[in-house]
């Protein structure tokens, strides 16, 4: 773990509340259960045997939004599908984050037409985009690294 | 054609007045929209099409007279014969009959004829929309309804682009 | 969903909920289009009694994308990434049927050895979302390690393919008039080490599941079609073959060279999902055949027609030939013309018959394209199939019919 080198002799670490909470946050991050096309097949594919996203303590998805705070967002959004995912991203409780998984969550990808939302973006806001179409399991993996990244760096006052 | 094909589109040619043509070895008959029922019947009773394969529909806009051709695949399983039937439709108001009572798997083809090309479809039990929101205004797959093609953004264009784009609040 | 809004609903479908539902002596209950066990964005209302459906109503749409509309704006070439995307489970498959009815449209030549790989890739297609299937039907009935297996195995042909075609699902390797490109050097052994691993595979998920006490409480006699129910209804695949019904598009109206191998069409009577489990883990069985067979007879020669109307030239002639210059710009810039017909192409998806109808116009751009996808069909009998059975049957049945949103929706 590290921990122990830097517990000392007297058994106490002199660290700020904002790395203490955002270490938490980040190292216990529940994602939603929700796929919505063919990158949903690769994100169960980072989930399963040969990538094993448990190693980066992940692997309890939610299948309820209310229990979930990240939403990884795998696949094309119709508009039939957008007020859905809005709610969705309502009901989830702050702190939340969202990853859009793949081109077409992030730009519409290559159905640039009347059914599909050019980009989740235009409803909700997104923290980690990842490129692909569908991304590798390596590359959605590497998107929530990233996020875990960021959230290190997150101050209290942009929450309130 | 098929030797086996070739006597049912003959009784469909004097019974109901069908067209016959091929291409590539696949028949196809056009039959006219009043007597569609009738002839799908007989094709399940009378020559043993036993499975409505698929339903579509072609927009021939801006031809007006017929506009849109409904076309029905089918299948005859036991003699390995498909068929496709073809009825011409009106451009100012297309309208069908139900299949339903012959074949019920018509049912969400024909509602996804009328979400898409906007065929009225008569005697149907539920004619709803299915794959477009409720709401929808339009038909998506006629062919003067446009694609919605969205500028694509690119460095010179980027900011203007990205003002226009709705975001959300939070 | 809000009670509210649930309500609304009702309204709207007053015509297709029993008369107890207006009282309240039944239940409105909304399932999905966010829910776990329905497989994508499938969203089911449900008129419950207690805990009996009375009445099921899908509603689907939820990932509608456009693609026919999307595919008449791309020249013949370009519109096959399309085809990709519609089943996602099943990418070579689609490839395959948009690449069948292209070639009869404008008549165009195969070669005996991309019809080889064709069929081969086909049928490690065919299993892979089988494994998808048998992953995610047996998570529904809570069994977990085989999601894990499967996976494990799938990942096997998911490298295989990116062996070839440089992509792991969206392949796009079939192209009109034979492959993208020649299959590597080590794609013979790869496939040989997975066919040899995978036979004992299979029975160790049967060992798993099919003599399980709980996963056969969970699955016989649930959800029973009769073969002359799901003909009137226009179901096909395994859902059919499940029901006593022989029917399979590979034996019926052999294309791609399917008439040369020897295999089996796997049948039982019973209808039911245990039925249904069994056929398609029977179908491993049968794929394997067929690729063993197709390796073993794999013809040299080359892996795309000559025809320069229609194919691009290869990359070599560039260099030293004007008339290849030529060929290569018209048929990147402007693709070739078809005419003015129309060609119905059927095809054994996994999932059941996938149909392309394609109608050109004389121009170098589909005219209309029309997928008749087989899960868009066989989704409407589960009203029928969900009748009088509990909410968690409802669950073992959807995962039976093994719909694809993406397939449905189009």
């Amino acid at each position: 773990m590290g921990i122990e080198q830097k517990l000392g002799n007297m058994g106490v670490v002199t660290t700020t509340l904002e790395t203490v909470v955002n270490w938490s946050r980040k190292q216990a991050m529940w994602p939603m259960l929700f796929g919505l096309a063919c990158c949903a097949i690769e994100m169960m594919g980072a989930q399963a045997s040969s990538y094993d996203m448990s190693r980066f303590g992940m692997e309890l998805m939610r299948p309820s939004p209310r229990q979930s705070d990240l939403m990884i967002v795998a696949g094309r959004v119709s508009r039939k599908m957008a007020p859905v995912l809005r709610r969705l991203y309502d009901q989830m409780p702050a702190p939340k984050w969202v990853v859009s998984m793949g081109d077409c969550a992030s730009c519409g990808g290559v159905y640039n037409n009347y059914a599909i939302v050019q980009g989740v973006d235009e409803i909700v806001p997104v923290d980690v985009y990842v490129a692909g179409c569908p991304p590798r399991p390596e590359a959605l993996i590497h998107g929530i690294m990233t996020l875990h990244e960021k959230i290190k760096g997150e101050k209290f006052k942009d929450w309130a | 054609m098929n030797s086996s094909l070739q006597p049912i589109v003959s009784d469909l040619e004097s019974t109901f007045g069908a067209k016959a043509s091929e291409f590539r070895g696949q028949a196809s008959v056009v039959v006219a929209p009043d007597k569609i029922v009738e002839a799908a019947r007989s094709l399940r009773d009378k020559h043993r099409f036993d499975m409505l394969s698929a339903l579509s529909a072609v927009d021939y806009w801006p031809q007006l007279e017929p506009r849109f051709h409904a076309v029905y695949q089918f299948k005859n399983m036991a003699q390995k014969l498909r068929l496709e039937v073809r009825v011409p439709l009106n451009g100012n108001e297309p309208q069908l009959d139900t299949l339903i009572d012959v074949y019920p798997n018509a049912n969400w083809h024909e509602r996804e004829l009328w979400d898409m090309f906007g065929f009225k479809i008569k005697n149907h039990p539920d004619l709803r929309r299915i794959l477009m929101p409720e709401d929808w205004v339009g038909h998506p797959l006629r062919k003067d309804y446009p694609l919605g093609y969205e500028e694509v953004q690119f460095t010179f264009n980027f900011e203007e682009i990205d003002q226009r784009k709705p975001r959300p609040k939070d | 969903m809000t009670l509210q809004q649930i309500e609304i609903t009702a309204d709207e479908l007053k015509h297709l909920v029993s008369e107890r539902a207006h009282t309240g002596e039944t239940m409105l209950l909304n399932m999905g289009p966010q829910h776990p066990s329905t497989h994508g964005v499938l969203r089911l209302l449900l008129e419950l009694d207690g805990e009996t459906v009375v009445n099921c109503i899908p509603d689907v749409g939820f990932l509608h994308t456009g693609i026919e509309k999307n595919i008449e704006a791309k020249t013949y070439e370009k519109s096959e990434t399309m085809t990709d995307r519609l089943d996602y489970l099943n990418t070579m498959g689609n490839n395959l049927a948009y690449c069948l009815a292209v070639e009869k449209l404008v008549d165009l030549d195969v070669p005996e050895r991309a019809q080889a790989i064709r069929v081969i890739f086909a049928e490690l297609q065919r299993i892979a979302s089988h494994l998808v299937w048998l992953g995610t039907a047996g998570l529904d009935l809570a069994a977990m390690s085989i999601f894990l297996y499967c996976f494990r195995e799938r990942e096997k042909i998911l490298d295989i393919m990116e062996m070839c075609s440089g992509q792991r699902m969206m392949t796009t390797y079939f192209r009109p008039g034979g492959l993208w490109r020649d299959t590597t050097a080590e794609f013979e052994p790869a496939v040989r080490a997975f066919i040899d691993t995978f036979s004992k595979q299979v029975d160790e998920y049967e060992g798993l599941l099919s003599n399980n006490p709980i996963f056969l409480d969970r699955t016989k006699n649930i959800g029973k079609l009769t073969g002359k129910d799901a003909i009137a209804w226009g179901v096909t695949g395994p859902s059919l073959r499940g029901s006593g019904v022989k029917y399979d598009l590979r034996k019926e109206e052999p294309y791609s060279g399917y008439e040369q191998y020897d295999f089996d069409i796997p049948t039982y009577e019973e209808g039911d999902v245990y039925a249904r489990y069994r056929v398609r883990i029977d179908e491993f069985r049968q794929s394997l055949r067929i690729v063993r067979q197709a390796l073993d007879k794999l013809p040299k020669g080359p892996f795309r027609s000559n025809n320069r109307k229609f194919v691009p030239p290869p990359r070599a002639e560039l260099g030293n030939s004007m008339e290849a210059v030529i060929h290569h710009f018209k048929l990147w810039t402007e693709g070739f013309p078809a005419p003015k017909a129309s060609v119905y192409v059927p095809v054994e998806s996994p999932r059941g018959e996938l149909g392309v109808f394609l109608e050109g116009d004389g121009g170098p751009k589909p005219y209309r394209c029309y997928w008749r996808t087989p899960s868009f069909v066989n989704l409407q009998i589960l009203p029928m199939l969900s009748k009088g059975h509990f909410v968690a049957d409802l669950v073992a049945i959807i995962g039976s019919i093994d719909i694809v949103l993406g397939d449905v929706d189009r």
